[in-house]
């Protein structure tokens, strides 16, 4: 497709801390390039702004590249937009038919305050991956790395889990704001591989506990966030971590 | 300070590291809790760092601007990491790891410290898979490997095209079973705007909370830079949107010395530019160099047809034809001067002529797309999502971009700059690749720095230091509180015309005009003046809106900008200085039959640069000052470097 240059009514959440009461407000942009990315667009927008002397719209973002797990839009009633298997980085302005109104919002959910515009903290995934998302083996412990053969099939289902970005998608697509995928993901990769074994049913049930600590909602198996993650991660680890949590909640002394 | 004391260990080449951590000093096992480390950003060599000294029993306190360690740019790494494991029984060895990088720097690294790079490679292979890397594995459930540029063995270890996420994972999991121990304590969404020294010693760092602006001091023992490379003062590079070189400059600006800065690798498979709303560049992986052929049109009338139309011989596999040898596994920077070679001279394809085609045609033929997929798929799906082509259906296009900085803080042996306490690990040092970094080598320095080596050097240092230290009421905090607070100050009120953004893509255009893939005398020179002229700009005309007491972006990038526009300058002098062609610096005068020409005799040193003696205020003035290191090469032998 060749290049055209189109124009858009852009609806934001603008809301200038964490205390400050938000809003939409709506600009116009024109001669957007149908081969920026989202963010470009945003970029551009923001310079328009500073030119005339106005607060730019906050937005994580760094990478670029679909992979750091930064950017956190949701546009157009999804996170990271409508494109399957796409973070807001990667989605490009020719998915946006010109003289259309493209709405976005910050991340909603409780354990994910607002701090900025499209800015929200999202610490509460460093607390739950910091209360049992690790396999606890200090530097310099290691055996041989191929001393232990894991079958290809079991590696590469972990590297689907380990693939999970962290960017808090699953949350903004669950209608009860749900962090299970997230700590499915991880409880799941390190239940798969041998060296997460000995410490599997404890993560589940400390990783499950964290996540109900930081306020994050119920899970309903309703699989908005399976199909809303960028990275297409399933409803499988979802119910492996059940199992987990469940064998922990049966035969271990960890129950809390 | 005047003379530069690389501290490398007596012995031959195989016993340096282990007798050095023999004669290393240590700190008991109690008196470790008495220490705190400073350690700043998160990325491989940080996170890895910091859980390792954790681990120890220092108290460790570690930075990052990001909203969370897991977004550092170590993230994007694509296609793997090297490793002397010869699991493939194809005759690899830590000597032949230590060879191949040795000469794929261009002989400007350092032998001492490559050796030991290549020796511990191989515990990082083993402490990942006990973390629960999930690495690619054949089905008999072993470790596979592939090939990356610059050797003919297969070492490297991958996860799909995104090994640099699984290896970052893996740390940021270490790292976090240490905060939840409380011996790291992490601070996210904090800046390192300076280095706090007493006495001639690293101290402390002072920082800017960027969501409330508030400037904070923190004293330690040591402090550890991990903050990475400066690619980004090219504007348009691989690197993160926030990539930035503040840390190692203003650890510049307070003594220590900046070795290099004109070896930066400009990657050869990016992306190609394709208009000026870019905001950044994206790397398709050398990986896909194993299976994918570059190539242009032979005949510059072909250029504007269908890939699929031009018949085989009229098709130039320009690496294959010229390197036999190597083939398209040719170094990066041989790989990026070809690519530029073939477009100067007309053949270059797309809509600006300045790409090439990098196909997969045959590998799809000889192995199927499920198999293609199953190596690159990720890889595929983000050039597609970026380009609006298939590249199952059509070659992709690629065309060199700046990716990694070779160059960086000088340090010794122990990682440690010449400044005592203050230690720079991972990209953000000199001192492993010379002049050109191997493919899958990053990746290998930034853990092996911080699981391995700095665990070892920094306790050697503790060990002779009290345990009572300054507290950040002493007078040096207090008033390197007051001078950042007065530099943002000073840049919020210039209140000029230009955004930051405006004034950076001005820098990068200079930067990659004349100190790009290849540079002149005469350009050096004129880059230089241009440079001084912009900085002058930013200082009276740049326009930073909003307040310094709130998350502001673009003060953010306003005082990053004001570093690199001294960088810059900096990049520029040191290329202009070595009058020779090696590895990523590549001066139009200094060639041979189109490959880089050394001048062993008088090059073969590492320049580390002292910032300017008479530099007053803000803005860096007069003329920096120039150290040089010998190299000393008693394994490797200097050859002109063929690929052929």
């Amino acid at each position: 497709m060749a290049e055209q240059h189109n124009s858009y009514k852009i609806k934001v959440w603008r809301q200038a801390n964490a205390n400050a009461k938000g809003g939409f407000k709506n600009y116009k942009l024109d001669g957007v390039s149908t081969d920026m990315s989202f963010l470009e667009m945003i970029d551009m927008l923001n310079e328009t702004l500073v030119r005339k002397g106005e607060d730019p719209i906050s937005f994580d973002h760094d990478c670029r590249e679909g992979i750091c797990g930064a950017c956190s839009m949701y546009i157009n009633g999804h996170p990271h937009g409508m494109l399957e298997g796409v973070t807001t980085c990667q989605l490009h302005m020719r998915s946006f038919p010109n003289n259309t109104t493209i709405t976005i919002e910050p991340w909603r959910a409780a354990a994910f305050p607002v701090i900025k515009d499209l800015t929200v903290n999202r610490s509460a995934f460093d607390r739950i991956i910091q209360s049992g998302g690790y396999v606890s083996v200090n530097t310099g412990n290691a055996r041989d790395a191929n001393e232990m053969p894991i079958p290809k099939e079991i590696a590469d289902e972990a590297f689907e889990a380990a693939a999970c970005i962290g960017c808090g998608a699953c949350v903004a697509a669950c209608k009860n704001a749900s962090a299970m995928l997230f700590v499915s993901a991880k409880v799941s990769q390190l239940a798969l591989l041998p060296q997460g074994k000995a410490e599997a049913q404890k993560r589940a049930e400390n990783m499950v506990a964290q996540m109900d600590e930081e306020g994050f909602g119920s899970c309903t198996n309703t699989g908005a966030c399976s199909a809303e993650c960028p990275k297409l991660i399933g409803q499988e680890h979802i119910a492996r971590l059940n199992r987990e949590y469940l064998t922990a909640k049966a035969g271990s002394d960890f129950v809390k | 300070m005047s003379e530069l004391n690389s501290k490398i260990p007596e012995g031959s080449i195989g016993e340096k590291w282990d007798k050095h951590k023999f004669n290393i000093r240590l700190v008991n096992p109690a008196n470790k809790r008495k220490y705190t480390i400073i350690v700043v950003g998160t990325g491989l060599a940080g996170a890895a760092a910091a859980a390792s000294l954790a681990e120890l029993g220092y108290n460790v306190k570690a930075f990052t601007f990001h909203d969370s360690p897991r977004r550092a740019h170590s993230i994007a790494a694509q296609g793997g990491i090297n490793a002397a494991k010869n699991y493939q029984n194809d005759g690899d060895s830590v000597y032949r790891l230590f060879y191949d990088t040795v000469k794929g720097g261009d002989y400007r690294s350092r032998e001492g410290n490559v050796h030991r790079l290549a020796q511990v490679s191989v515990n990082i292979i083993d402490q990942c898979v006990a973390q629960g890397v999930p690495f690619a594995r054949e089905y008999g459930g072993m470790l596979d490997n592939r090939s990356f540029g610059g050797a003919l063995v297969s070492r490297t270890f991958y996860a799909k095209g995104q090994t640099g996420q699984q290896l970052l994972l893996g740390a940021y999991s270490a790292l976090s079973r240490q905060v939840a121990t409380g011996k790291v304590e992490m601070f996210t969404r904090t800046e390192m705007l300076d280095i706090v020294k007493i006495d001639g010693k690293a101290k402390g760092i002072i920082t800017r909370n960027l969501v409330t602006g508030e400037i904070e001091s923190h004293a330690g023992h040591a402090v550890l830079l991990c903050t990475g490379g400066y690619s980004n003062v090219f504007f348009l590079s691989t690197n993160a949107m926030a990539c930035n070189a503040t840390a190692a400059w203003r650890a510049h600006k307070k003594g220590a010395y900046f070795a290099n800065p004109c070896y930066t690798q400009i990657h050869p498979t990016c992306i190609p530019v394709s208009g000026d709303h870019q905001s950044k560049l994206t790397l398709m992986s050398e990986s896909l160099r194993n299976d994918g052929r570059v190539w242009v049109p032979r005949n510059p009338e072909d250029k504007n047809k269908k890939p699929s139309e031009i018949a085989e011989k009229d098709r130039f596999y320009y690496l294959e034809e010229k390197y036999p040898t190597f083939g398209n596994l040719v170094p990066r920077d041989v790989a990026s001067r070809n690519a530029k070679y073939v477009c100067d001279e007309g053949l270059g394809v797309g809509a600006t002529g300045k790409a090439v085609y990098l196909d997969f045609r045959d590998a799809i033929k000889r192995d199927g797309q499920s198999r293609v997929a199953d190596k690159y798929g990720n890889l595929f799906d983000m050039y597609k999502q970026i380009t609006h082509e298939d590249p199952y259906k059509v070659p992709m296009k690629i065309y060199p971009a700046p990716h990694y900085t070779m160059g960086g803080l000088w340090v010794d042996y122990n990682l440690m700059t010449n400044v005592d306490g203050l230690y720079a690990l991972g990209e953000a040092n000199f001192s492993d690749h010379g002049a050109n970094r191997l493919g899958a080598s990053a990746l290998m320095q930034g853990l092996a720095d911080g699981y391995f080596v700095a665990p070892y050097t920094v306790g050697d240092f503790l060990a002779t230091q009290p345990y009572k230290t300054e507290d950040t009421s002493h007078q040096a905090f207090t008033q390197a509180k007051q001078e950042i607070e007065a530099r943002i100050k000073k840049v919020m009120s210039i209140n000029g015309k230009q955004t930051p953004d405006e004034i950076h893509k001005k820098l990068g255009r200079i930067m990659w005009e004349y100190c790009g893939m290849s540079r002149n005398a005469e350009g050096l020179k004129l880059a230089r003046v241009e440079v001084q002229k912009l900085r002058e700009e930013f200082w009276n005309d740049v326009k930073v809106v909003g307040t310094e007491n709130q998350l502001n972006a673009e003060l953010e990038k306003a005082l990053r900008i004001a570093d690199f526009l001294e960088l810059g300058e900096l990049m520029i002098l040191d290329a202009h200085n070595r009058n020779e062609s090696c590895g990523g610096h590549f001066r139009e005068e200094y060639e041979i039959n189109g490959e880089a020409k050394r001048d062993d005799e008088n090059y073969s040193y590492v320049a580390a640069w002292e910032f300017p003696k008479n530099s007053t205020g803000e803005m860096m003035t007069g003329d920096p000052v120039l150290h040089k290191e010998e190299l000393v090469f008693e394994n490797v032998k200097l050859t002109q470097r063929s690929y052929k």
